[in-house]
């Protein structure tokens, strides 16, 4: 089904199923433990030897020689496959640094050998056996160094909102010099780590020529692709199951280290073999958000009217890497004749910079929305106030490019009034609440709504079930509900007549989980394969496909209504479809949009800060369930607070890695630092999104929340910090002398 | 991790006596810092001697009002007991602003005392570490240091204990009671428990090899305000910056050991006569030594501020 | 002494020594030979193929393997299994299938105390552990009055279940999953 023009009436509309905020249908596999994750299928390879991987220990340079030979005959070790053995591995979807093989070693923790043994312990323990000799060779590792001689970034350059190296519009330079009011700040954001709680996991099987990898990842065509790649076979020797997969954040896109070590492992060994990377392993082995140094200019007249803005990022990365796209979200979030945007790239040696949740505007907005508190308060005027005087409802770069649905301004009012903002005092430090130094802060929130082409397969049984296969992916965002949903609505059955199988190479290639585009995505694809089978069913059953309504159970016309079953009576059902998203869903702007409302606390010794209160407004389209999109927009809070008050990389800018890489050192929210969270959807659809008229919440939550408490922060303490995250240690040398 | 034997003796006395006669040994209770330490192989003993079998596990009032404290206590179970939440108030607060849950649950009083350092280039086996690999020189010094000592380190390590009950115990006196593989006892002021690392960071404590902890003694309750006041970026579950253990009377008199800043929990008793004065007063003699790196110079700040927190909260 | 081998000498090689133990899993003795070096989370994950409890860092640090062992919450992946000899085991699959779930089970679906589901059986048996806890009057960091006897708060759940990192950012629902699990049983 092509998407090609506004989506009309629909029996998605009926919200009888839709819409509604149900209990995920997996809820009961989670909470009791049996839902499969990678590492955990016994079923499947009863027998696997467990590989445990080594990491270089050196951040830039080659390998002379790897001497294994004590870890061979170590008790219970069956293999050992070193980087040297093999040669270099091509690389898949959007990896920038080699996985594995070949003498080069291009940043720290880089897989470097993987043994294998009959247990975990003898693995573990043989791994220490093996003996590496390198030749390091001098790296640059420091972005602030690196940044001075960083190169203009090409057009199109990277994930988000559309990567356009620099672009201008009007005379930025001119207009800002005749702004009455302008502001000029530079501020840093933070190397970040997704830190999903399950590692990075593959079991890997090899049936002759064909491999099968149980595996953790977010995205199953990539994957299948990248690995029938890597491996060199054709795609279908290759199969990829990952029904369960314990998080991922933009970390498990494409291929990691873990599948390709055990593929590579299994087939060297003849066993079926299971690789985790280690926690201490992973921040450097991996990918993570890079670091950004940020310039955000803007003038304005003296009623707050935006006359010239003006967002430039310098990010670094590894030769071939993108850059953290940070300025995107300014060229669509407010108005303003002169603008300019522009990116810079520095070429470093540090591990892969890669996405994670909302990348672009997860450090563009924790920059771009401080600078507009910093700006309103300039101003003199209620930071609420002065974004709503520059909102747009057309692309401020693309005049003739109207945004499909934009309630910004509604988000914006509704949250000053849900969090009771008319009681913030404007002037900062002023307000005391026993030990604490009371602030509130606020951002607007903005993600692009991308849109993916995605398929499904659907079956109606002869008992009347309905069976939905997608490639599809549940990382946490809760699509085995909102598809079991979509189906259900479409077929006019109950939610438990619906079996949703996920993640499986076998099934229709969906969208994927990424980008926030998959909730829409998918279940328009599962919505375009169930009009395919409503067709066949109607067909069968003698009705003509466009009167028939599929209700309660049955298909009914005019006087006649039959069991949707029957329609099955002889023989399955089935249908396959994909939606197909071509120019015209770029015929508007779809894009979503919130507000963000924070309350925090400082401790007026000791500078620690604490959040209070929390309230987001969410503008998404359509919400296929409104609890689990809730779920998606809190959990985007606690990352984006993370961000904002503890999460970062610390590099060791001498030896070119990050130091603090476990979850003891690299901090994110516990329980006790987040409190109770309030989310509102705005009740809208928007018909340029897709049949579903729903758009993505997953990376909205995340937007602008980092900006919210910086700036609750400030108000609190009148201390403003634009180096993140911000901790105790940039607050305490100017805090106010405790009383 | 390399493999090991295992025993699980019944007495204080076996126990220390098979860690002597046995090479590479080392005792295990709660686990929670040295089984994470051997799957790094930091450490990698051949055998361990399981010392849970060994009871050690009362807290009992000692003959002159304080209490003696079994080595095999756990966290949560002496953060609970009575006399300590009436009378020992700093150190109930500053066992439940450590770890988890979970872990003070296996913890024990002993191996709290023992627990090593967090510095992440001690646990990174890749880097130079002369606490880990004695000679192979400092990663921490020109490295990553936020979280690493102002005071008391050397050119060889600037390594920070990571506890917090230790810290408390240090503001009260408290008594390391042990016993060796031949069955002798001794006790260890808590003071001189704790090494400085100056050029033999490898050894964290006084213990001699073999050497096993019995119980920990606390002499007769300090008048005043207990406070453990923890000083931490995220609200849980972290490490300290900054600790301050402090038993203080309303006009400010009284004593305090801070924790986040030193090889040792670091208490300098001939400034405590300056805390009716404020902290200022105080921290300048404290901290007179201190070298910062510009990492963690913060800390400095940190400490004196999070005193005068504490004195203020004792005026009340 | 318990379950305990004596062994002439310390492990001179690198072969695995052998212990045998036996322990209570969810009510159902387990005999196991292992090897010394194998964690109680390996134990039941990999030898039992319990795999409810999840390894998320096998360091302590995320509370991803918490099971209730003799009465209390602890970190299986920071504890030897021979260490066990005859304790009581409870995992997550111990309080309740999917067909019978436990209440605090039933309340973290009810109020999506989840998003991937990998710290929940953590953050459930946690949970169960917590309000024991509270019950049982052990204090806690947020515990104002550390001679009263501490209530069950907001507050307290949040600091006690500190210990179990939810990356997905399910915090506040789980809190309110307890709460209600708390509310039930009062």
């Amino acid at each position: 089904m092509k998407f090609d023009t506004a989506a009309g009436p629909n029996p998605i509309d009926r919200l009888k199923v839709v819409g509604k905020p149900t209990d995920r249908i997996d809820g009961k596999f989670k909470t009791t433990g049996t839902a499969p994750y990678a590492y955990e299928r016994h079923d499947v390879a009863p027998d696997a030897a467990y590989g445990y991987v080594l990491g270089s220990s050196i951040a830039k340079g080659r390998v002379r020689s790897i001497d294994t030979a004590l870890a061979r005959q170590a008790p219970g070790v069956i293999g050992v496959v070193t980087t040297l053995d093999t040669p270099r591995i091509e690389r898949g979807v959007m990896n920038v640094a080699y996985l594995f093989g070949g003498d080069v070693i291009q940043h720290y923790h880089q897989a470097i050998a993987v043994v294998v043994a009959e247990t975990f312990e003898q693995a573990r323990a043989a791994s220490f056996l093996v003996k590496v000799d390198y030749a390091p060779e001098d790296g640059k590792f420091d972005l602030a160094t690196e940044a001075k001689t960083a190169e203009p970034v090409p057009a199109d350059s990277g994930e988000g909102s559309g990567g356009n190296g620099e672009e201008r519009i009007g005379d930025f330079e001119g207009a800002f010099a005749q702004a009455p009011v302008t502001l000029d700040a530079t501020y840093r954001t933070a190397d970040e780590s997704h830190a999903m709680m399950e590692p990075h996991a593959t079991v890997a099987a090899w049936a002759g020529d064909r491999v099968t990898l149980w595996t953790s990842n977010q995205m199953i065509g990539w994957g299948h692709g990248s690995l029938a790649k890597m491996l060199d076979l054709p795609k279908e020797k290759v199969r990829l199951d990952a029904p369960y997969v314990g998080g991922g954040f933009g970390g498990k896109l494409f291929v990691r280290a873990d599948a390709v070590l055990a593929a590579l492992a299994a087939k060297a060994t003849g066993r079926p073999v299971k690789v985790a990377l280690t926690r201490p392993l992973i921040a450097n082995n991996t990918t993570h958000r890079p670091a950004t140094i940020q310039r955000v200019r803007i003038g304005a007249t003296q009623d707050g009217t935006i006359t010239a803005i003006a967002h430039e990022s310098t990010s670094g990365n590894l030769p071939d890497g993108g850059p953290e796209t940070a300025v995107n979200q300014t060229k669509y979030l407010y108005a303003g004749q002169n603008r300019l945007t522009a990116m810079k790239l520095a070429r470093l040696d540090l591990p892969e910079g890669n996405a994670m949740r909302a990348p672009g505007e997860a450090p563009g907005l924790a920059v771009l929305e401080v600078a507009m508190d910093e700006m309103a308060e300039k101003l003199g005027l209620d930071p609420v106030a002065f974004r709503i005087r520059n909102d747009t409802q057309v692309v401020p770069t693309e005049p003739d490019l109207r945004f499909s649905h934009r309630d910004l301004v509604g988000c914006l009012k509704l949250g000053a009034e849900k969090f009771g903002w008319a009681k913030r005092n404007p002037k900062p430090g002023q307000v005391r609440d026993g030990q604490w130094l009371v602030g509130l802060g606020m951002a607007a929130a903005f993600r692009d709504n991308m849109v993916m082409k995605s398929g499904a397969r659907v079956r109606l049984g002869g008992d009347g079930t309905v069976t939905v296969e997608t490639d599809m992916t549940d990382i946490g965002t809760g699509s085995y509900t909102i598809i079991a949903q979509t189906a259900a609505e479409m077929m006019g059955v109950p939610l438990e007549k619906v079996v949703v199988r996920l993640g499986d190479s076998d099934f229709p290639v969906s969208s994927g989980s990424g980008g926030q585009f998959g909730a829409n995505s998918s279940t328009a694809g599962v919505y375009a394969a169930c009009v395919k089978l409503r067709e066949s069913i109607a067909q069968k059953l003698g009705f003509n496909a466009t009167d028939a309504v599929f209700e309660d159970g049955e298909v009914r016309a005019g006087n006649r209504a039959i069991p949707l079953a029957q329609a099955a009576s002889d023989g399955e059902l089935v249908a396959e479809d994909s939606i197909e998203f071509g120019k015209f869903s770029k015929t508007q702007q779809v894009s979503t949009f919130g507000a963000h409302f924070v309350e925090v606390g400082v401790d007026v010794d000791t500078a620690e800060v604490r959040v209070r209160r929390m309230l987001a407004v969410c503008a998404a389209g359509r919400i296929l369930n409104p609890k689990s999109a809730r779920s998606q927009v809190i959990g985007g809070m606690v990352m984006g607070t993370g961000a904002a008050l503890m999460e970062e990389l610390a590099v060791d800018t001498k030896r070119g890695f990050f130091a603090n890489h476990d979850l003891a050192g690299y901090e994110v929210p516990v329980h006790a630092d987040i409190p109770h969270q309030e989310v509102i959807f705005l009740d809208e659809t928007d018909p340029m999104s897709s049949p579903m008229k729903a758009k993505g919440v997953g990376e909205l939550g995340i937007s602008g929340i980092a900006a919210a408490v910086a700036n609750a922060v400030y108000n609190a303490t009148g201390i403003r910090v634009r180096e993140y995250p911000i901790t105790l240690d940039k607050l305490i040398d100017r805090m106010p002398d405790a009383a | 991790m390399k493999s090991f034997t295992y025993e699980r003796p019944s007495t204080p006395a076996e126990a220390a006596a098979a860690v002597g006669r046995t090479p590479e040994a080392k005792f295990i209770a709660g686990g929670t810092n040295l089984l994470d330490l051997m799957k790094l192989q930091i450490e990698t003993p051949r055998h361990l001697v399981d010392v849970n079998g060994l009871g050690l596990d009362t807290v009992e009032p000692t003959d002159d009002g304080g209490l003696r404290i079994g080595a095999l206590v756990r966290n949560t179970d002496l953060a609970a007991h009575p006399r300590v939440r009436k009378d020992y108030g700093v150190l109930a607060r500053a066992l439940l602003a450590g770890a988890s849950g979970q872990l003070r649950n296996k913890a024990t009083t002993a191996g709290n005392l023992l627990q090593r350092t967090r510095c992440p280039y001690f646990y990174d086996t890749a880097q130079a570490c002369n606490k880990r690999q004695p000679g192979s020189g400092c990663s921490a010094l020109d490295g990553v240091s936020r979280q690493l000592a102002v005071i008391g380190g050397s050119d060889a390590c600037i390594a920070t204990h990571p506890g917090d009950m230790a810290v408390a115990m240090r503001v009260l006196d408290a008594t390391v009671e042990t016993v060796d593989g031949v069955g002798a006892a001794r006790t260890i002021p808590i003071a001189e428990f704790h090494r400085l690392p100056g050029d033999d960071p490898a050894r964290d404590t006084n213990l001699q090899p073999g050497e096993l902890i019995t119980a920990v003694t606390l002499p007769k309750p300090v008048a005043g305000t207990h406070i453990y006041r923890k000083v931490r970026d995220r609200a849980s579950y972290a490490y300290a910056l900054v600790s301050v253990a402090a038993i203080l009377s309303k006009d400010g008199s009284g004593h305090v050991a801070f924790g986040g800043v030193a090889h040792k929990p670091w208490r300098v008793e001939a400034a405590e006569a300056d805390l009716p004065k404020g902290a200022k007063a105080v921290t300048q003699q404290v901290f007179a030594d201190a070298k910062p790196t510009h990492e963690n110079a913060y800390k400095l700040t940190l400490a004196e501020r999070t005193l005068g927190a504490a004195l203020n909260q004792a005026r009340v | 002494m318990v379950g305990a081998i004596a062994p002439a000498a310390a492990a001179r090689t690198d072969e695995p020594v052998l212990v045998k133990v036996t322990f209570t899993v969810n009510g159902q003795r387990r005999d196991l030979e292992l090897d010394t070096r194998t964690s109680l989370l390996d134990a039941t994950r990999e030898h039992l193929h319990l795999t409810g409890s999840k390894k998320g860092c096998d360091h302590g640090q995320c509370g991803a393997c918490t099971m209730i062992v003799d009465g209390r919450r602890i970190n299986a992946c920071l504890t030897l299994a021979i260490m066990h000899q005859g304790a009581e085991i409870t995992t997550i699959e111990g309080l309740g299938g999917p067909d019978n779930l436990h209440p605090m089970q039933a309340a973290f679906v009810k109020h999506d105390g989840y998003q991937c589901g990998y710290c929940t059986p953590g953050q459930i048996c946690s949970g169960v552990a917590v309000l024991e806890e509270i019950k049982a009057g052990i204090p806690s960091h947020v515990t104002a009055n550390l001679e009263a006897t501490p209530q069950i708060t907001e507050a307290e759940i949040r600091e006690r279940m500190s210990g179990n990192i939810c990356r997905c950012g399910a915090y506040s629902n789980i809190v309110e999953a307890m709460t209600e699990v708390a509310g039930a049983r009062a």
